[in-house]
């Protein structure tokens, strides 16, 4: 484990400026597998690749390779739509293959040399390099027709897969065009279309997934078969830090169907013909644990050691006008402090990972996030080459950032389970939920203390933010990146880059490194407390000023017209201002609002509940406005932003993994429920035009959920919420 | 041996009889459309219909099911309700990761197959033991609205 990050560490490079997730290898070799290979295998003969991400076939179909992944956030869609416009393909002939690993042709542009997928990146870092990608072919099968038809080029129209000249009467499809387009030179110089020639983009297309997500067909690595593979489950310890002491294998071997059981630095792995027999063996299994290095605190002694730290100075990661003194002259001083648990992401597939080990290499099939990383990883434990790990990506059930793991541990997890047999069969880990649950790789347990300074005219004059909770990059190949004097910038992302007008500033962070609990990003990373507390510390200042919400926040956002922008149509739409109906008798009912900028795109929010008298929240309407550049799929922007409220309303409703005595509480979904039918809102979705380029939409529909709720219920009960999941009980009327 | 009639075709497993349902058809059968998402009942992402009634495979031992008619994912479009909730789960795009949407197809068909004009709260009451990480409900509802009418 020390080898392999130590040998990583070594070879990540100084990375460049401004990224969002830095992160650094040199180049790599060349790859082990080509287009095709690590995916489901080409449709139709292959006789046109123009570059890494296109191939058409002679019976016209269009192969879109995906160097990202896809685990819901309609990538496969969206990186087919920017390639398939600027070709000018026919929509139905296009699909979509996962393409192999391989950092040298696929990697996230923002990210350095290094593939993967993860910050809302994929169409923001992939937008000019597929719409190049389409072009290029565009042009030599335009070329290709030139010649064959001896006509100009400049002559021949591309409309849905077919080139035409119209004078001379010629016709031809992509396929039968392929053969000589592939004899042609790839254009360098290539124009690329005015944005109001886009017949795809900013349109209704159709999600290329689909079909085989509702017929049973889609792959995923829970679902893959390889001959002779055996299932791993595995007996993990019951605390974080704790090993294996010893074991009694005798009854788990009894267990029909298990083959053998291992021992790996992650715990004690059943290995068995088949996952339910894994299973049973698992659970016969008596392990003795040595916890003498364990962590045994619990959540409230985290929460309690963080409330102490956060009343000394952390280090400094915004720093504006003078806050102290603006402090020293307040009149009034508005004060709250919030606490945010442990947060698992609870994909509904739990981790899980195929690995083979071959004659020269390893294969791995994983709903694979981070190939590079783990391709490094693996290589490190194996002793091979990082371009002799081919990895196949498979559609992931799920991830919220839980796929992106920087420590690569899941894959590890399997991969050790197969050295420990010496690869003689391939072998599925498959995590049962309650592993899945208990692995840690949270989101991290966070405290925040803010404080607003007012003068005597009742202007907010200073603004003072303190955050203690783990780092995430700590440790990890982006810390080099993310990590700037001391401060992990996913820590204080959202509070250190607070877009309002206050004339003095000071956002702090202590970073305690002595919690041991993994932690890893989850969908919206920092903005999903930071957003929360200044937004609902917001409206509690606005509270104080007797000021509008929305009036204070369009007050302070001179030069920030795009968040004024989202928030100006999210009230617009909702109606804000005007009467909310009444309910039942008992019941209250309120309006919040709440805007938040995350990953370049910008989103309001407007929220309408319904508070019982009893306390129970329901929440009835969510009015959205959101700008992310460019809305390549407009539809899957707003599938996107739906998605997200109901997850934050998961977090915000229910969610929270506890420790005692190191202990996780929760296993399944009845201790951790995420959001249920019933209890999703009507949500409407507002696209602002734009012509910027695309930014992300997979994560930036989380942060504004929770606090416009909150503030929705501050509204009705004049309660101010801070400590998330709500407690029903505290609005008891 | 225990008997399973699966999508209409007889077969014979030669597993343990408490063996869940679950596991018999992905990894004896490799029928894996039907997921595993909790094994305890609590999520819906196994959910195959039983003699016409939505059943949570990951709870039900085979013993229990042997000589019933079982339908998965697989085979759900070979009936017109099937079919219709199939085409508008399509025509909306109501699909994300897509690994609970075997389950949630297979309780919408046996909501529908009751009740073909099914209000919100019907919709609720049917569903709401079918968790959906990505929080695709929105589009469920409307696409369980759309079948009904489509069936109409």
């Amino acid at each position: 484990m020390n080898t392999i990050e130590n040998l990583s560490r070594r070879r990540f490079l100084q990375g460049s400026a401004g990224l969002t997730l830095g992160f650094c290898l040199p180049a790599l070799a060349a790859p082990v597998a080509g287009p095709g290979k690590a995916g489901e295998g080409a449709v139709g003969p292959i006789h046109f690749e123009p570059n890494a991400f296109l191939r058409i076939g002679t019976d016209n179909t269009v192969t879109v390779l995906s160097k990202h992944l896809e685990m819901g956030q309609g990538t496969y869609t969206g990186l087919a739509t920017i390639l398939a416009d600027e070709l000018d393909a026919d929509w139905n002939t296009v699909r979509v293959e996962g393409a192999p690993a391989d950092a040298k042709r696929y990697n996230n542009l923002f990210w350095g040399p290094a593939q993967g997928t993860g910050g809302s990146t994929a169409m923001a870092n992939s937008w000019e390099q597929m719409r190049k990608a389409g072009a290029a072919g565009r042009a030599m099968l335009v070329s290709a027709a030139a010649i064959k038809w001896n006509v100009p080029a400049a002559e021949i129209m591309v409309r849905d897969g077919v080139l035409s000249h119209t004078k001379s009467k010629h016709r031809a499809s992509f396929g039968e065009l392929a053969v000589d387009a592939a004899t042609l030179p790839v254009p360098t110089d290539l124009k690329l279309k005015d944005p109001k020639d886009f017949r795809l983009i900013g349109k209704q297309v159709k999600r290329k997934d689909s079909a085989d997500k509702t017929n049973g067909q889609a792959r995923f690595t829970q679902d893959v078969q390889l001959p002779g593979m055996l299932v791993a489950v595995v007996a993990h310890p019951p605390r974080f830090g704790a090993t294996v002491k010893s074991f009694d294998a005798r009854r788990a071997k009894a267990v029909k169907g298990v083959v053998d059981v291992v021992q790996i630095p992650q715990g004690v792995a059943v290995l068995a013909s088949d996952t339910w027999s894994a299973k049973k063996g698992r659970d016969a299994l008596s392990v003795n644990w040595d916890e003498s290095q364990a962590f045994t605190l619990g959540s409230e002694e985290i929460f309690a050691r963080y409330r102490e730290l956060a009343k000394t100075p952390g280090l400094v990661a915004h720093q504006s006008g003078d806050a102290d003194q603006a402090f020293g002259k307040a009149a009034r001083v508005v004060r709250a402090s919030y606490d945010f648990p442990y947060l698992a992401h609870a994909a509904m597939e739990p981790m899980n990972c195929v690995i083979r080990l071959g004659g020269d290499g390893c294969e791995v099939w994983n709903g694979e996030q981070m190939q590079t990383g783990d391709q490094y990883a693996l290589a490190g434990l194996f002793g091979l080459k990082p371009e002799q790990v081919t990895i196949h990506m498979l559609y992931a059930g799920g991830s919220f950032g839980r796929r992106a793991s920087s420590h690569s541990d899941y894959v590890l997890e399997a991969a050790h389970i197969v050295k420990a047999i010496d690869g003689r069969a391939p072998v599925k880990l498959v995590w049962m939920r309650e592993d899945d649950m208990r692995a840690g790789y949270y989101r991290p347990l966070f405290h925040h203390a803010l404080e607003a300074a007012l003068d005597d005219k009742g202007r907010l004059t200073g603004w003072r933010h303190r955050l203690v909770g783990q780092s995430i990059v700590a440790g990890t190949a982006f810390e080099k990146n993310l990590v700037k004097d001391g401060i992990d910038q996913v820590s204080v992302e959202g509070a250190a880059n607070l877009p309002y007008a206050i004339p003095n500033m000071k956002v702090d962070l202590h970073t305690p490194k002595d919690i041991p609990v993994p932690v890893l990003w989850w969908r919206s990373v920092g903005s999903s407390h930071t957003a929360y507390s200044t937004e609902t510390f917001l409206d509690q200042v606005a509270g104080a000023m007797g000021t509008d919400p929305v009036a204070l926040r369009l007050a302070l956002l001179p030069g920030h017209p795009r968040h004024a922008g989202v928030l100006k149509l999210a009230a617009e739409k909702a109606g804000w201002g005007g009467p909310l109906k009444a309910g039942k008798p008992g019941e209250r009912r309120g309006r919040g609002v709440a805007v938040h900028e995350s990953f370049n795109s910008y989103v309001a929010q407007v929220a309408e509940v319904t508070v019982g008298k009893d306390g129970s929240i329901k929440v009835d309407r969510i009015v959205c406005a959101v700008d992310c550049g460019i809305a390549i799929n407009p539809d899957n922007v707003r599938a996107q932003v739906q998605g997200a409220i109901g997850f934050a309303l998961s977090a915000a409703l229910h969610g929270e993994i506890t420790l005692k005595e190191g202990r996780v509480e929760q296993g399944n979904f009845d201790g951790y429920p995420p959001l249920r039918i019933h209890e999703m809102p009507v949500v409407e979705v507002h696209i602002v035009p734009s012509a910027a380029a695309p930014s992300g939409i997979g994560e930036p529909g989380v942060p504004p959920a929770a606090p416009a709720v909150a503030n929705a219920i501050a509204a009705a009960t004049g309660k101010h919420l801070t400590r998330m999941p709500f407690n029903p009980a505290e609005l008891a009327a | 041996m225990i008997k399973l009639d699966v999508n209409g075709k007889q077969h014979q497993l030669d597993v343990a009889p408490d063996t869940p349902l679950l596991w018999a058809l992905r990894d004896t059968l490799h029928l894996t459309g039907t997921k595993y998402g909790c094994g305890q009942a609590l999520c819906g992402a196994c959910t195959v219909q039983v003699d016409g009634a939505p059943m949570r495979s990951c709870v039900t031992p085979v013993s229990a099911v042997a000589g019933r008619r079982i339908t998965t994912i697989e085979a759900v479009d070979r009936d017109r309700v099937g079919k219709a909730v199939q085409d508008a789960w399509r025509k909306l795009d109501v699909v994300q990761c897509g690994y609970c949407q075997s389950g949630q197809i297979m309780s919408a068909v046996s909501l529908l197959r009751q009740n073909r004009r099914p209000s919100d709260n019907d919709i609720d009451n049917a569903m709401s033991g079918n968790l959906c990480r990505c929080a695709t409900y929105v589009r469920i509802r409307a696409a369980i609205h759309e079948a009904a009418k489509a069936l109409a």
